[in-house]
């Protein structure tokens, strides 16, 4: 093959001639006599140019590889395995003390007649929550993150291996208590859910867009003691709506049970029938 | 009196070591970019990385000063120590259903300039990715 426009030019089919003539123009594919390279080969073209790797010994390696894939694919994996057991997954976010665990505790109290479920909770450190979560009768597993301030999908996938999830509809995760780091990583859950209380003011929505930005559901807690706070419902209302458009808003107290029921109906909805036994 | 100090947390490092650093989002996040730089320089027979440039979107919660600060350390003893450590910004583009067209935000508020109407539909900002390396 010619070295330099690619054109097949075999051996057989090339002969020097002493024609100075321009190699281009050959014709492809025929046997006549061929010029090709007529010039003579002691001169500098293809051969002391300069090299663009060899102007020094860096080589560049284009990547684009998506730093996150590896959480990615295993949370995919988990989607994938969550589907076919036809599992409702929950993945809920908020800052340390909005209530998770209050909220987890009395839903997992009230559903357990209606709604199978189990969870799975991460903290830094201590199972005090998976404690408390497991008084309701149902399933809790705690995952100490130690130093990681978020859950990642693999924890998520061994953490579900040691749950029987025989019937169970609804898996909720309580992921670790952090605004920033958790909306980076996704579990392969169904929805997303931010949880804001009260008594962290109104504008969190504005200083933690990310997060926000990520959620299915955004879930006000502690509208019990809004006004002993000084809460200010409209303007924080309109501050998740700024911010999350996309987001249901369901305000609840997980202390008085005060807008629990709406709470309930959207999982309610959310938790797929178990499929008919006879299908034909 | 002095405070207790705060414990720093080993965390594996992707040479197979451990660091002693306090624990941090962009810590981890550069923990896993320099697992993927360190595996290709070495699939490619290199021996040392000159330069790492990524691409992090203003929408993907990574902090470019907390990642720079996180190569420094995670980077310290490999063959990336020495490298020049790049970051390209992406900026939020978000797309209006009302107008049917793409448009730039100017804050976090995903507000349409043209017909005010918010959006939530993010077309790049998240970007969190590797995009070259520079070996020998």
């Amino acid at each position: 093959m010619c070295q330099d426009c690619g054109c097949s030019v075999t051996p057989a089919n090339i002969r020097m001639t002493s024609e100075n003539q321009s190699h281009h123009d050959h014709s492809h594919g025929h046997s006549h006599e061929h010029p090709h390279h007529n010039h003579s080969h002691g001169h500098s073209h293809g051969h002391s140019h300069e090299h663009p790797h060899h102007d020094h010994s860096h080589q560049q390696i284009n990547l684009h590889q998506a730093i996150l894939s590896k959480n990615d694919r295993l949370a995919e994996r988990n989607r994938g395995f969550f589907a076919a057991k036809n599992l409702f997954v929950l993945n809920i976010l908020s800052s340390p003390g909005s209530g998770k665990t209050a909220l987890l505790e009395r839903t997992l109290m009230d559903l357990s007649d209606r709604i199978p479920a189990a969870v799975i909770v991460g903290d830094l450190e201590t199972d005090n929550d998976a404690q408390r979560l497991r008084r309701s009768g149902q399933q809790a597993i705690q995952i100490m993150t130690e130093s990681l301030c978020h859950l990642e999908a693999e924890a998520i996938a061994q953490a579900t291996q040691k749950l029987d999830l025989t019937n169970i509809q609804l898996l909720i995760i309580e992921n670790v208590g952090n605004l920033v780091c958790p909306a980076a990583y996704d579990l392969g859950e169904t929805q997303r859910v931010v949880l804001l209380s009260t008594t962290e003011g109104e504008d969190k929505p504005l200083k933690y867009p990310t997060v926000f930005k990520s959620a299915d559901v955004v879930v006000l807690n502690k509208i019990d003691i809004a006004e002993v706070v000084g809460f200010d419902r409209d303007r924080a209302l309109e501050n998740i709506r700024k911010i999350a458009p996309q987001a249901q808003i369901l305000e609840v107290s997980a202390r008085t049970g005060e807008g629990m029921e709406q709470w309930y109906a959207y999982l309610q909805q959310q938790v797929q029938p178990q499929p008919e036994l006879a299908v034909h | 009196m002095k405070g207790k100090p705060v414990s720093p947390k080993a965390i594996a490092a992707p040479n197979g070591r451990h660091y002693r650093i306090p624990p941090m989002h962009e810590v981890s996040i550069m923990a896993q970019t320099l697992d993927i730089a360190l595996n290709e320089a070495t699939r490619q027979g290199a021996s040392q990385i000159h330069r790492l440039t990524v691409r992090v979107g203003t929408l993907s919660g990574v902090v470019p000063d907390a990642l720079r600060f996180a190569f420094d350390v995670v980077a310290k003893d490999t063959i990336a120590e020495q490298a020049k450590f790049d970051i390209e910004t992406v900026t939020a583009r978000c797309y209006c259903q009302t107008c049917e067209q793409d448009f730039y935000p100017e804050d976090i508020i995903f507000v349409c300039p043209h017909c005010e109407t918010l959006s939530s539909q993010v077309l790049s900002g998240k970007e969190l990715e590797l995009s070259s390396l520079e070996v020998s």
